[in-house]
């Protein structure tokens, strides 16, 4: 662009506006059909406009050229919204037979100013298919780029995982979660991130042959920040498909007792993980009873589980209509 | 040796920042005279409508990255102005039919603006926005047949939709275009094929529902996702419980709720969060549901007559003294429906904390020279607007069990001229406009 001002090209100097661009001479440009009175009528500015006219005509010419190509990244540099235009520069791109390569350097270059754009990771996905394997490492390192800038960004994470699974990649990335939790052991899209890999992964053998050590390095979290909710519910994730084994393994019941005896900390999510336990039949031993009855304050209930309930509505008043729900659905059971 | 300090995170950082401004307006709220309390209450709807008819008329070069988003710049715009109760001018409402008009595809469907490819968000966006106008003109302008072809195109053979030729697929998509072929009474099996098995898939070990398989649990996503399963009856398909209980947890300290575990409070969430805890409430409630694995408590005998438990205000709520209002129900329900007790329950106790839901949007989501936020630091702008407004009615409205039961006023925060009116959970149009859209759309030919 510098060298076409420098050199005084008039043809494509994309400093000129596009009516003066020798280059765009033969095309006439069409206006938006807003009608008399729009509604929620945009001030457009003169660029604005005079650019969304002329590829208005060439869209409608369904002109596939080199100097449509040129036209798209223009507009979308204007509005990078515009799904249309990304839409019709993939048509271009295939007429063209377009270097792909280079078209994701452009959408590196779109991402610089505003990676929270639906159409852009749309398109990105579209160029890494047909590109193939060849580029796994380098989507994974344009995602984790972005990433490192906002490590939840939903977009990117979506595009990571559709890389692993049409493009490879897997062998890093359970570590890679793990950098990210080392970073910020709150950061929720980094758990699921875990389950994806060892629920997905082709050399992962499952949640089965993963369990122990993923329960183990999830209890390690658990007990650093009880508070954490991601960590509890990842631990549960890990026995979803096996309900017998989590009500009957002991570790699970005993970080939530660990928890509970502990003076300093919140009992939230202690306290359910247990209320969910006895609803799916764990039968409850004397540590559990008395470790929950330390912490009432009221008239013990002989059901643990509305007695928990109740404990609950009071530790975690934001959901006492919650908790109470709960508790009306729970079998009122006579001893 | 110095004791190490404990490392905060940025999502620690993040959430003690917004905390502090949070509170720090409830603290100034708590510490004012009563008639500054009023007055920070209040919806301020004059405010609100100049914003909005100002947006309708006129929006400035900055809305340029929103070119290809017109028709939901109506549908916010509009469905604001219907929850306050208002409506717009002849003038204004032709403009706005035949504008919309425009963006309306020759093979159906509906674009960001005049001539744009068509695109299941904006068509959904312009259905909504033209029914919540409603009248013959807006309704008999939307070309069904044509939109039939558009979605049977937008059908992905996974079950699924795409939300453009060859465009994106995920949750957003099929709520889109099942929300419209539901009121446009252009449903059929080719559309709800394997649907419900794609929107399955995209249910996280969290409970909550992702964009797309293997994607977060997410506010937005999961509305769409359990709205979907309702209109195509595959509720039950998915995991309630684990659903619910994802929803609930995601209302925070600062009373509003947030899109995904850990992260931020969000005025929007208001709607796309509390939407599926009411729906979800009901829908236990109306098919008299147990929460699953209840039944296998290990104590004692299985006295099966309590498993069934009405739906009733809970003993805690002693002042809930709503009988009164209640007790004529049956008489003046003019529906037929049988009672087989005389007290008729037709309110339930919201999972969520409505009031304190209520109070995030009033006092922290809420600008007094009109428009709604994100949160505090943040622009008004209309999508905001819309959905803080639309979550507002559906917290207003969570203590009612069907859409006759009117609130009551301690149900508003604020004076009771803060109501807002109800919309149909599963579209997001305010309900008496919905219900003449089914006289038009449904009316046998």
């Amino acid at each position: 662009r510098t060298l076409d001002r420098e050199l005084g090209n008039m043809d494509t100097d994309e400093t000129l506006p596009l009516s003066q661009r020798s280059e765009w001479s033969d095309v006439v440009p069409l206006t938006q059909d807003d009608g008399p009175n729009p509604v929620v009528p945009i001030a457009y500015k003169d660029e604005f406009r005079e650019t969304m006219d002329y590829f208005r005509a060439i869209y409608s010419s369904d002109e596939r050229s080199p100097r449509a190509l040129r036209l798209t990244e223009e507009t979308l540099r204007l509005n990078s919204g515009n799904y249309t235009v990304w839409h019709f520069r993939r048509l271009v791109l295939e007429a063209l037979n377009h270097d792909l390569y280079q078209e994701l350097e452009f959408i590196e270059s779109i991402a610089e100013d505003n990676s929270k754009n639906y159409q852009l990771w749309h398109h990105r996905r579209w160029v890494a298919e047909k590109l193939g394997p060849d580029v796994a490492g380098r989507e994974l390192e344009f995602t984790r780029r972005v990433l490192s800038l906002d490590a939840k960004h939903y977009h990117a994470w979506s595009h990571r995982q559709w890389a692993l699974r049409a493009l490879g990649g897997w062998e890093d990335e359970l570590d890679y979660c793990h950098e990210l939790l080392e970073a910020d052991v709150f950061n929720n899209s980094a758990w699921n991130q875990r389950y994806y890999v060892i629920t997905r992964s082709p050399s992962s053998g499952g949640v089965e042959a993963m369990r122990e050590s993923e329960v183990s390095y999830t209890i390690k979290a658990i007990l650093t920040n009880p508070a954490n909710e991601s960590s509890w519910l990842y631990l549960k994730a890990l026995y979803k498909d096996n309900k017998e084994l989590w009500i009957s393994d002991p570790s699970v019941s005993s970080v939530c007792l660990n928890v509970l005896s502990r003076t300093d900390c919140f009992h939230g999510f202690a306290l359910s993980t247990l209320l969910d336990l006895l609803c799916e039949g764990l039968s409850p031993t004397n540590e559990h009873i008395d470790s929950v009855r330390a912490l009432a304050t009221e008239e013990p209930d002989t059901n643990l589980a509305n007695l928990v309930c109740t404990i609950l509505g009071r530790v975690d008043p934001i959901r006492a209509n919650y908790w109470a729900w709960r508790k009306s659905k729970i079998t009122v059971a006579a001893m | 040796e110095m004791e190490e300090l404990p490392r905060i995170t940025v999502s620690q950082r993040e959430q003690f920042l917004v905390e502090n401004d949070v509170f720090g307006i409830y603290g100034y709220f708590d510490a004012s005279d009563i008639s500054t309390q009023k007055y920070m209450m209040e919806i301020q709807r004059d405010k609100q409508l100049d914003y909005l008819m100002k947006g309708l008329r006129q929006l400035g070069p900055q809305f340029s990255s929103l070119d290809s988003n017109r028709p939901w710049l109506c549908y916010w715009i509009l469905q604001s102005i219907a929850l306050l109760g208002e409506s717009v001018d002849d003038e204004l409402e032709n403009n706005a039919i035949d504008f919309i008009g425009r963006c309306q595809g020759s093979d159906g469907g509906y674009g960001g603006g005049p001539g744009q490819l068509p695109h299941l968000a904006t068509t959904y966006a312009a259905v909504n926005a033209l029914v919540t106008l409603g009248g013959d003109k807006a309704l008999s302008s939307i070309n069904r047949e044509k939109m039939s072809c558009f979605l049977r195109r937008m059908k992905d053979t996974s079950g699924g939709f795409r939300m453009h030729d060859m465009g994106e697929m995920d949750v957003r998509a099929c709520y889109t275009a099942i929300s419209v072929a539901s009121i446009l009474n252009i449903m059929d099996d080719e559309l709800t094929r394997s649907l419900g098995d794609y929107i399955l898939s995209c249910q996280t070990y969290e409970g909550g529902i992702g964009g797309e398989p293997g994607s977060e649990a997410h506010g937005g996503y999961t509305y769409c996702g359990l709205a979907t399963m309702f209109l195509i009856n595959e509720v039950d398909r998915l995991n309630l419980d684990s659903l619910m209980n994802w929803a609930v947890h995601r209302q925070g300290v600062e009373m509003g709720f947030q899109g995904r575990t850990n992260k931020l409070v969000d005025g929007c969430y208001t709607f796309w969060q509390a939407a599926p805890c009411v729906l979800l409430q009901r829908f236990y409630s109306a098919h008299d549901l147990v929460h699953h694995g209840s039944s296998h408590i290990s104590q004692g005998t299985d006295e099966d007559h309590e498993d069934h438990v009405h739906d009733e205000d809970y003993p805690e709520d002693s002042d809930d003294d709503d009988s009164d209002e209640d007790s004529d129900e049956g008489s003046v329900n003019g529906h037929g429906v049988h009672h087989t007790s005389t007290y008729i329950n037709r309110r339930i106790q919201p999972v969520f904390d409505s009031l304190g839901l209520q109070r995030y949007v009033l006092l922290c989501s809420k600008i007094p020279d009109g428009g709604f936020r994100d949160k505090p630091r943040k622009p008004r702008d209309f999508y905001h607007t819309c959905y803080c407004l639309s979550g507002l009615s559906v917290a207003q409205h969570a203590w009612s069990k069907d859409e006759d039961t009117p609130p009551l006023t301690r149900d508003i925060l604020g004076s009771y001229s803060n109501l807002l009116e109800p919309v149909h959970l599963l579209h997001n149009v305010v309900m008496d406009r919905y219900n003449e859209a089914m006289e038009y759309f449904f009316k046998a030919p």
